[in-house]
């Protein structure tokens, strides 16, 4: 019997669920998406008790309700093969995952500052990605010479990893320029079957937040 | 730090700790290379250099057997787990607000802890009826729960005063013999953040 699709609550934007757009689409598994709207949507899903802590992100995946955005990541990666072989490779995907979600995080608060605030807060991100994150991972590509961050196949940190280099790259073109690895290894993950077929056109891939995307945002979640 | 030190408390594992004080002492940790982005919390542990708090419980629930048995219970743990650490987050954040915004900070907390997240709780134990939250067994998220009950107290002694089951379950898990042993004085179990932390924290990590 086929398994019904994974669907996803969220507006229609990046956000907090890109992510688990991007991993989805690296595992090739196919979702259906139920964008939020308006602030009646989201108490629909709250009254009806569909969202634990009465918020989204949430997948409805094997007959389960998931939220918070890092359990269903890691219930995805674990159920697709995207979390290492064993303890040790889970560890280090684990934390090479949550320092670039850190860095994410900068991202995806963005569009939300004040817009006196939004440039100095690029610089910012800009500084963190080149002097605190980059840095690790070109040694850990450097030092190994594989594909791939860890244990010589795709993960869930190499996913989270390239999401997050694009979403810089729009705002800073050349963010990787001195990072020759990286700059590799971003070409090459990108050439991975399914995320190939993500970044192209007519994917499920959510273009950058613009206005109407932060007003949605503020519609539907502001009290 | 804490929620790991209960964790291995939970898992009746010993641990020694090295208190940073300084300035010095945190930039000789980054230059040895020990803090994989530059950051503690590290737990060195298995021959590893553990950094980046979730990744660190999720290793320690896993190893100790405190993580479920199959994929679903995991995923609930996890879930249960995040919601907890977003309230014990507030809580961490609180003592370094300005001290006007404290009053204000801590009932939002005390509200966030009886609307959001402690019903929660108390429905899940209500339906299923089981001593622990998941699978009938001691699991992470038991132990993250009665952390973040503790922390709640201490904002507000009476939060649990609708929630009976939480009560029951607070009563329960604090009577395992690891937990017990970590609630007793003389514990590696931390007081809560006074001025004097705050400073430390403050100069150690300049911000």
């Amino acid at each position: 019997m086929a398994e019904k699709k994974p669907k996803l609550h969220y507006p229609n934007g990046r956000g907090r669920m890109e992510t688990v757009r991007w991993v989805l689409a690296a595992a090739g598994v196919e979702f259906e998406e139920e964008f939020l709207e308006t602030k009646e949507q989201l108490q629909k899903l709250q009254d009806g008790n569909h969202l634990l802590f009465q918020q989204v992100p949430m997948v409805e995946i094997d007959g389960m309700k998931l939220v918070q955005t890092r359990s269903i990541l890691h219930y995805i990666a674990d159920k697709h093969n995207l979390f290492g072989r064993d303890l040790k490779e889970r560890t280090l995907i684990d934390m090479y995952v949550e320092g670039t979600l850190d860095l994410l995080e900068l991202i995806i608060m963005h569009p939300f500052l004040k817009p006196d605030d939004q440039q100095k807060e690029v610089v910012s991100m800009a500084q963190k990605a080149i002097l605190r994150y980059f840095p690790v991972f070109e040694k850990v590509l450097r030092e190994h010479g594989q594909r791939f961050l860890v244990g010589n196949q795709l993960s869930l940190a190499d996913v989270v990893l390239l999401q997050t280099i694009l979403a810089l790259e729009e705002k800073i073109p050349n963010i990787l320029a001195s990072f020759p690895h990286l700059q590799e290894y971003s070409v090459k993950v990108s050439n991975v079957p399914t995320i190939r077929k993500f970044l192209e056109p007519g994917s499920k891939k959510k273009p950058p937040p613009d206005e109407i995307y932060v007003r949605t945002v503020y519609n539907v979640f502001m009290p | 730090m804490e929620s790991i030190r209960w964790l291995l408390a939970a898992a009746g594992v010993e641990f020694e700790e090295e208190f940073l004080e300084t300035r010095e002492q945190y930039e000789k940790l980054q230059k040895d290379g020990r803090l994989l982005f530059g950051q503690v919390p590290l737990v060195e542990i298995d021959g590893m250099m553990l950094t980046q708090t979730r990744a660190i419980l999720s290793y320690l629930a896993a190893k100790y057997n405190l993580y479920g048995k199959d994929l679903k219970e995991t995923v609930r743990i996890n879930m249960y787990a995040d919601g907890t650490q977003d309230l014990m987050g507030m809580i961490m954040m609180a003592a370094f607000k300005p001290p006007e915004e404290k009053e204000e900070n801590i009932a939002l907390i005390v509200t966030k802890a009886k609307t959001r997240y402690f019903p929660v709780f108390e429905k899940i134990l209500k339906d299923h009826g089981e001593d622990f939250l998941v699978g009938n067994k001691f699991s992470w998220a038991d132990v993250q729960l009665l952390e973040a009950i503790l922390m709640v107290e201490e904002l507000s002694a009476s939060v649990l005063s609708d929630f009976p089951l939480l009560k029951a379950f607070k009563a329960r898990i604090s009577n395992i013999p690891t937990i017990k042993k970590f609630l007793q004085p003389g514990s590696q179990r931390k007081p809560p953040a006074d001025s004097r932390y705050v400073a430390v924290v403050r100069h150690v990590l300049q911000f």
